[in-house]
């Protein structure tokens, strides 16, 4: 189990736990398509706690079977689920779109890339990602 | 083919990554959106991009991806180039604009998916 501490608005460190977690999969031998899935569901969950979040934490638990990611923040949460899921939909400044993020593709990438998906939000306290994905 | 070949053949510059040149070439993507191509981008493609700050390196090393061409005359951070030799990420640039390279790739054997 890894857990990895992330900083909202800190840009220089981005991607950096994920990146942890993808080479300690390749290590163990994981399906390297399998491990895409992995990365991109970590990668998307780190940047939405730098980009909405106040702060976080990033829990990798590595099983022979399966990878499960949760990711549990302090920041504004979101109200309406359903509006955060759909494609497109962003609420991210101006400053964050023109460095490329803010396409509103991260929850979705998350749920397309996962075997199971879950949030669970707080509007104005914070929320809570439970990731599967099996390793076959 | 390899990033080798296209440095050879097209109007691009090392900036990082010269020992990962022999890396095989198996597609293209361009997109300014990052999500997009950590999504779409398919494995072992070069990414055409003008974003020149350091969290391409984190997308082109998670998407498993050949090369970053930084397009139009952009320059890429020193951040940017400094992360992607510690990461092992072959970073190009080239005076093209997006438009002009993708089109000389596709020319050169360079397809989407
Ligand atoms: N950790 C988070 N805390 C608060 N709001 C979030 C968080 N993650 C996502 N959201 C909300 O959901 C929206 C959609 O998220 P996402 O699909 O990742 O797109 P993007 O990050 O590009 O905006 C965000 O714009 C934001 O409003
Ligand atoms: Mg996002």
């Amino acid at each position: 189990m890894l857990d990895y501490v992330l900083k909202g608005g800190d840009f220089d460190t981005a991607g950096e736990a994920s990146s942890k977690i993808k080479r300690i999969l390749q290590q163990i031998g994981v399906r390297s398509d399998v491990i895409r899935r992995i990365a991109i569901s970590s990668y998307e969950a780190e940047m939405n706690v730098i980009i909405h979040a106040y702060s976080g934490v990033l829990r990798a638990s590595i099983y022979p079977d399966r990878t499960e990611l949760s990711v549990a923040d302090e920041g504004p949460g979101i109200a309406d689920i359903d509006l955060a899921m759909q494609e497109g939909y962003s609420t991210a400044p101006d400053h964050i779109r023109e460095m490329g993020f803010g396409a509103g593709m991260g929850l979705p990438n998350m749920a397309r890339c996962s075997d199971e998906f879950s949030i669970n939000s707080v509007a104005g306290e914070g929320m809570k990602i439970n990731i599967l994905i099996r390793h076959s | 083919m390899t990033v080798n070949d296209l440095v050879g053949t097209l109007p691009l510059t090392v900036v990082a990554g010269q020992d990962r040149l022999a890396a095989e070439v198996t597609g293209g993507y361009v997109s300014d959106l990052l999500s997009n191509v950590m999504g779409f981008a398919a494995p072992g493609s070069v990414w055409v991009t003008m974003q020149g700050h350091q969290n391409i390196v984190a997308v082109a090393s998670l998407a498993g991806l050949a090369a970053v061409i930084v397009a139009g005359g952009a320059v890429p951070e020193p951040e940017t180039a400094a992360k992607a030799e510690t990461e092992g990420i072959v970073l190009l640039t080239t005076p093209l604009s997006s438009f002009e390279l993708v089109g000389q790739l596709y020319r050169s054997g360079v397809k989407g998916q």
